[in-house]
């Protein structure tokens, strides 16, 4: 057996039994103490001033509230749209694309950060909604037969950005719950009352035949190569929104793999932050998310984190290669400025100086450092779209008409809420469904049998 | 109805595809503002408000930059006080004939009609602002709140034009329900429309004459003649968008005040235009 797969038997399934993965994961799910109803209690609430409330005053009053002028028309809300849209990659790439490479240590995080696309992708249809002008008419984007003969304009990147995330919904929830529906057979029998029910229902009568793994594990692949390739085509297809037109600083074809790239990079660092946290407030979860998993997830950081330098590094250089007043200006606005030079710089050393630190193991294990590494690198990813959205618009073509932007109380507020409502929306659910795979887990520990019968000693 | 339905939407689909089909529609509406005319008076900013029922939003919003005048009149300085030269540029709409805007909108609120206008339809027009991030002249106005008119001044708005709702974007349209009067006119009396049947309100109120509205499509009309001007520009060529509206200026070389080098001007750069051009 390779070294490799040694360490990580070593490192994972230490020992754990069937019974040990179900009580645990159970008691995540059941036991629940007072902290948590403060907790979630605290963060629903939250939500809904910040989040809800704001968003009505907008709703009723107009986008005028927010900060927006004419030429800097897309503002914070898309910038938020754009950041979750990257939050929602990483759960399609460590569930599919990882299954594919056959990563053996995607197994116990992999749920999670499914769950976390799929509350993402709900906020990016919101932010969709919360950016429109007239958002009760959201209906309208959809292709649906009318009698006034009305059609949609499919050259449009926004049109290509509905059914991207659309598809991306869809998808991605499919292959949630579908990847789920073992594990929920597994709990209809461990738990009563309307748990029971719910999980006998949504099991579709499961029993855990071999003909029905079998056509599990080839429907698993299927999935995982249908999506695979929306880790690439959705984030590409949003980057258009912004490369399809002729603004400087926005017409950049590096940025469909910049958009990308700072995506994946993103979403790990979501997911991580999220396992950290959880790890701290359920202290058993250590077992299945393992320094191991920081330590390959690390790696794969910094892997990204280097990618992403080169493309900054070409984003500025086709700026000045162009050589044009227009890129000039622009680029001069976004990264000489004051207060944007600080922001850029801020960008810079999140996104590329603090990742480098990776490179040590020790950094890569230790948790108080990965969380700090996580939230930087999401403030970082933050500040890269924001100096990419409403900055270019800052500087369009007509000096006269050039105008800065500055968040409005409604726009930071929804900013925040919505975080608290993507918060809140992942609490219920652990307490909902088993947040890790169960039966993924197993897998790691291998058909149970006499400890001395174990070839590798393990 | 007789022989495929299907077919016969995609055959009719297809005439649309067509590149530089709009050379056969009955118009190609073109303004000339020759800016060697212009001193910056701003009627033309004032007729508009007055004609398309343009909403005054007031002081803290003009500093928002959310003014709601689909002309404006841009004002550039050039040279140290007391040397100094203004230059006016007045900036409207520019009806591009391969406008980005029409792009960006997934809904179809604003598209190229019969007249090689570009037209917003304010009722189809969901707020995505796709239009006015992709505008290079940022002529696109968008109704940030419900703005009312004051008690007897609502009694002043033009009948003929919608008050748009809270959401929705606009934009100069060339004072498109004055074309319709004037198409309808013509009709009425059994003929063709005529150069100078219609004129904007911006060029009716213009006391330097620098406005000339007219149909490109006609080679006698005065904004043919205009076209083929050696002082003739259009706003970003570089860019593709192949604006309808055309600006006259002498341009000298060095961009001051000095005599031309040879006679070559850097508007004479462009050769002049032929009759539906940009196909």
């Amino acid at each position: 057996m390779p070294a490799v797969i040694l360490q990580l038997r070593k490192v994972t399934v230490d020992k754990r039994t069937y019974s040990e993965v179900n009580k645990d994961i159970l008691r995540l799910m059941t036991k629940t103490g007072p902290g948590y109803y403060a907790a979630l209690g605290i963060v629903a609430s939250l939500a809904g001033i910040l989040f809800f409330l704001p968003w009505a005053y907008q709703i009723y009053r107009g986008q005028g509230v927010t900060g927006l002028n004419v030429p800097v028309l897309w503002g914070v809300y898309l910038v938020n749209f754009v950041f979750w849209v990257g939050i929602a990659h990483a759960g399609t790439l460590i569930s599919a694309m990882l299954f594919i490479t056959k990563t053996p240590w995607r197994r116990a995080i992999a749920r999670g950060a499914e769950t976390m696309t799929l509350f993402a992708l709900i906020l990016v249809a919101l932010y969709i909604f919360i950016h429109m002008g007239r958002p009760w008419n959201a209906y309208w984007t959809m292709p649906y037969p009318n009698q006034r003969e009305l059609w949609l304009n499919f050259m449009s990147p926004i049109m290509f950005d509905v059914f991207a995330i659309g598809t991306y919904t869809t998808s991605s929830a499919v292959f949630l719950y579908f990847g789920m529906i073992p594990d929920l057979a597994s709990l209809q029998h461990q738990t009563t009352g309307w748990r029971k029910k719910l999980y006998s229902t949504l099991s579709l009568g499961w029993r855990g035949t071999d003909a029905q793994w079998t056509v599990h594990g080839r429907a698993t692949m299927f999935f995982s190569s249908f999506i695979m390739p929306l880790v690439v085509s959705v984030h590409s297809i949003v980057s258009w929104d912004f490369a399809l037109s002729l603004v400087p600083g926005y017409s950049q074809t590096v940025f469909a793999p910049y958009f990308v790239t700072g995506a994946l990079l993103s979403g790990l660092a979501g997911v991580m932050l999220m396992f950290t946290i959880m790890r701290w407030a359920y202290p058993f979860l250590t077992k299945y998310v393992t320094d191991y998993h920081y330590d390959r997830v690390g790696a794969l950081i910094l892997a990204l984190s280097l990618v992403w330098s080169y493309f900054t590094c070409m984003e500025v250089f086709t700026g000045l290669y162009a050589n044009t007043s227009l890129e000039l200006e622009h680029l001069k606005f976004k990264i000489l400025t004051l207060p944007y030079f600080k922001l850029y710089f801020l960008m810079i050393f999140c996104n590329s100086i603090l990742p480098l630190s990776l490179i040590f193991k020790k950094l890569r294990v230790s948790r108080p450092f990965m969380l700090f590494l996580c939230i930087f690198v999401l403030i970082g990813m933050w500040l890269e779209r924001y100096l990419i959205v409403p900055n270019a618009l800052s500087r369009k073509f007509l000096p006269f008409m050039w105008h800065d932007y500055t968040p409005s109380w409604v726009e930071v507020s929804i900013t925040l809420g919505a975080l608290m409502f993507f918060v809140s929306l992942f609490m219920v659910s652990i307490k909902l469904f088993p947040v890790i795979s169960l039966f993924e887990v197993k897998e790691d520990i291998g058909i149970p049998m006499k400890h001395e019968h174990r070839k590798d000693g393990a | 109805m007789s022989g495929n339905p299907i077919k016969a939407i995609i055959e009719r689909l297809k005439e649309f595809r067509r590149p530089g089909y709009y050379k056969n529609y009955d118009h190609k509406w073109t303004m000339v503002i020759d800016l060697d005319r212009c001193n910056g008076c701003e009627a033309c900013v004032t007729a508009c408000y007055a004609e398309n029922n343009l909403p005054v939003v007031g002081k803290e919003d003009c500093g928002n930059s959310r003014v709601m005048n689909w002309i404006r009149v841009e004002r550039y300085v050039a040279g140290e006080y007391p040397d100094v030269k203004v230059k006016f540029i007045p900036i409207l709409c520019q009806q591009c004939s391969k406008a980005p805007c029409e792009l960006g909108c997934p809904v179809y609120a604003t598209y190229h009609n019969q007249d090689g206008l570009n037209v917003q339809v304010y009722n189809r027009c969901v707020g995505t602002f796709t239009c006015a991030t992709y505008c290079p002249y940022d002529v696109r106005r968008f109704n940030w709140f419900t703005y009312k008119w004051d008690a007897p001044l609502e009694q002043q708005l033009n009948p003929d034009v919608t008050v748009r709702e809270m959401g929705v974007m606009e934009k100069c349209t060339f004072c498109i329900q004055r074309i319709r009067a004037g198409k309808d006119k013509a009709k009425d009396e059994g003929r063709a429309v005529k150069d100078g049947d219609i004129t904007p309100a911006c060029a009716q109120s213009c006391p330097a004459g620098a406005f000339t509205f007219g149909d490109l499509n006609d080679p006698e009309s005065r904004v043919s003649m205009l076209a083929k001007s050696r002082r003739r520009f259009r706003l970003f060529e570089e860019l593709n968008t192949e604006p309808s509206v055309i600006y006259l200026k002498k341009v000298f070389a060095d961009g001051g005040g000095n005599p031309p080098v040879g006679g070559h001007t850097l508007a004479g750069g462009h050769p002049p235009v032929k009759e539906g051009h940009g196909g």
